[in-house]
């Protein structure tokens, strides 16, 4: 090893200088390929949607927003997102605790479930659930003979949302459940505290981090479900139709600017999506950052105190 | 500490987890939250396919326009996989390797695809590359257009599979073989390459995964033409749209099979790599 160096070392500087002026190109030809790819794939055909949602001046762009099946659309949306990410988060964490702290049989099972909506086709979730809860499938009759109306409704669109969402507070805790271990909380136990307050004061401020990355997540899915959203909706226009639907309907209508127009509202939420998922990762990664030195019984401080430290509840236990 | 641990007060039945892998409130939530979600639908939808019989399932799928429309989404997948894998890692090595002002930036714009709806990419694509494009360029109605919205879609997978693999890959290797004499082209082919294909091939396979099921981006721009620009996803839509559910949900087992075959191989992948890392 240290004879090669040597032996390198001394053929010369002009081979090296040589080498050094290819790769400096290659390394340019490489970065220019890259950015062109992605200005052309990404950053041109956004700012074109821009462009021309404006070609008309601002006004028609208010038009669009003020416009009944557009608003109709934009609350529907709003509400969908609302019910959907509360269920996913809440059940989402019973589910990853379940999967990562218990042991019981069919565990295996649940983890692979968990994936699955991330491998399917949208369309074929919607096409799933319509076979399960459509007027035609016993339980969907029996639900229509109850007076409870699942498919081309509100509560299909939610199970709808629920499914592509499913997976992102859950992959995103496990995990962080995996990293902390359960000295901690044990610790707490030990102490006499009840497993209430040990999830409040141990493990959810250990989790919070990959529950926040895992809503916004949620977030985006659920306000951009596009596929599912649109076989179990039927998109009735200003009754059904979300968002993402109106864009569809609108293009479909020639109508560009009213596309144009719900397509920049998805989009900007979108970027407030991204900027959130820049912020937590540098959060993130400041917090893994230094590693604070943690006793193996501050858990027991930490019950104590009203504002949990929240460094060092990621290291692993020190025991 | 053996008194302590007996002092402890009884929490099994809690539906927070517990320490000692107990109680089943828990698992008993999270068994009906994916049943009632994920298993029963899915369950109904195999049931769906395949309760004719395989006769029935078979002549669903190999109708003419339903084949046409899976053989057309298979190959796409496949092609935009191979381009993915290609840029991909290009693009993972500028992010890791190269500096310029703007790197940040352009580190975060890889996750739009993840953020955009992609009925809005659809449209965005055929803004740009539609009838109306300013640069002349109109793949519309197309089966380029697929391609495009599929490049799109999954441009964050094998970015986001190679660029954390580079980040670690210890450069001590790479000098000691430029040292030893191998020039850039050999370095790249010999010592980084081989350590990054478990990496391509894990974000290929769910850029793949992706492609054959997606629907929202390529809806639009694709024009829907059976036999030449009608995607399997779309397809579906159709079926279900003309009220024909068995053969939406045939062809729709065809896709959730491979996903699944991907999902398994992917989960084995993963575990060995896991294991691989961990010092048993």
């Amino acid at each position: 090893m240290t004879a090669a160096t040597t032996s390198a070392a001394a053929t010369g500087a002009r081979p090296v200088e040589s080498t050094a002026r290819r790769r400096r190109a290659a390394r340019l030809g490489v970065r220019s390929i890259v950015l062109l790819y992605l200005l052309l794939l990404l950053v041109l055909p956004v700012a074109m949607v821009f462009v021309r949602a404006f070609e008309g001046g601002i006004e028609p762009f208010l038009k669009a927003m003020a416009r009944p099946s557009f608003q109709s659309a934009f609350w529907l949306t709003i509400q969908i997102a609302c019910i959907t990410i509360p269920v996913t988060t809440v059940m989402g964490v019973i589910t990853a605790l379940a999967i990562v702290r218990r042991r019981f049989p069919g565990r295996w099972l649940l983890n692979a479930l968990v994936d699955l909506p991330f491998a399917l086709s949208p369309v074929v979730i919607g096409l799933s659930l319509f076979l399960v809860y459509g007027v035609n499938s016993p339980l969907g009759g029996w639900l229509q003979s109850m007076g409870i109306t699942v498919i081309f409704a509100m509560p299909g669109m939610v199970l709808a949302t629920i499914f592509v969402c499913l997976p992102f507070v859950i992959r995103e805790v496990i995990p962080v459940l995996r990293e902390i271990g359960t000295d901690q909380e044990e610790a707490a136990y030990t102490l006499g505290a009840s497993p209430w307050r040990t999830f409040w004061r141990v493990t959810l401020p250990a989790i919070r981090w990959g529950i926040m990355y895992g809503v916004i997540l949620t977030t985006a899915r659920a306000l951009g479900e596009y596929g599912a959203v649109a076989i179990v909706s039927g998109k009735l226009s200003g009754k059904t139709e979300t968002l993402t639907t109106h864009v569809e309907e609108r293009y479909l209508a020639f109508d560009l600017v009213g596309a144009y127009t719900a397509s920049i509202v998805l989009g900007l939420l979108a970027l407030v999506v991204l900027l959130g998922m820049q912020l937590l990762q540098s959060g993130r990664l400041r917090r893994r950052g230094p590693r604070t030195s943690d006793t193996p019984g501050s858990a027991g401080s930490r019950l104590g105190t009203t504002s949990p430290a929240p460094d060092g509840a990621a290291t692993p236990g020190g025991t | 500490m053996t008194s302590a641990v007996d002092a402890r007060p009884d929490h099994r039945s809690g539906v927070l987890g517990s320490y000692d892998g107990r109680g089943f409130m828990g698992p008993g939530l999270a068994a009906l939250y994916l049943g009632l979600i994920v298993l029963i639908p899915i369950t109904a939808l195999i049931w769906q396919s395949v309760s004719g019989g395989l006769d029935s399932f078979l002549t669903a799928v190999t109708r003419p326009q339903a084949f046409a429309a899976i053989t057309l989404t298979f190959l796409m997948s496949l092609g935009v996989v191979l381009i993915n894998a290609v840029m991909g890692t290009l693009i993972a090595w500028v992010l890791v390797r190269d500096d310029f002002p703007g790197k940040r930036l352009v580190n975060s714009l890889i996750d739009l695809p993840f953020a955009l709806p992609t009925i809005v990419t659809g449209l965005t694509l055929l803004t740009l590359y539609g009838p109306r494009s300013p640069f002349g360029i109109n793949v519309a109605y197309a089966p380029a257009a697929i391609i495009l919205a599929l490049l799109f879609v999954t441009l964050p997978f094998v970015v986001r599979s190679v660029q954390p693999v580079l980040l670690e890959l210890d450069r001590d290797m790479e000098e000691a073989a430029a040292s030893l004499g191998a020039g850039p082209g050999t370095v790249v082919r010999r010592i980084i390459l081989p350590n990054l294909v478990p990496a391509i091939l894990t974000g290929g396979a769910l850029a793949f995964a992706r492609c054959i099921g997606e629907f929202g981006s390529v809806v639009l721009i694709s024009g829907n033409i059976p036999f030449r620009t009608e995607v399997a996803s779309v397809y579906i839509m159709g079926q279900v749209e003309a009220d024909q559910p068995g053969e939406a949900a045939a062809v729709s087992l065809v896709l959730l099979v491979t996903s699944l075959v991907l999902l398994v191989t992917f989960d084995l992948v993963r575990r060995r790599v896991s294991h691989h890392e961990e010092p048993a």
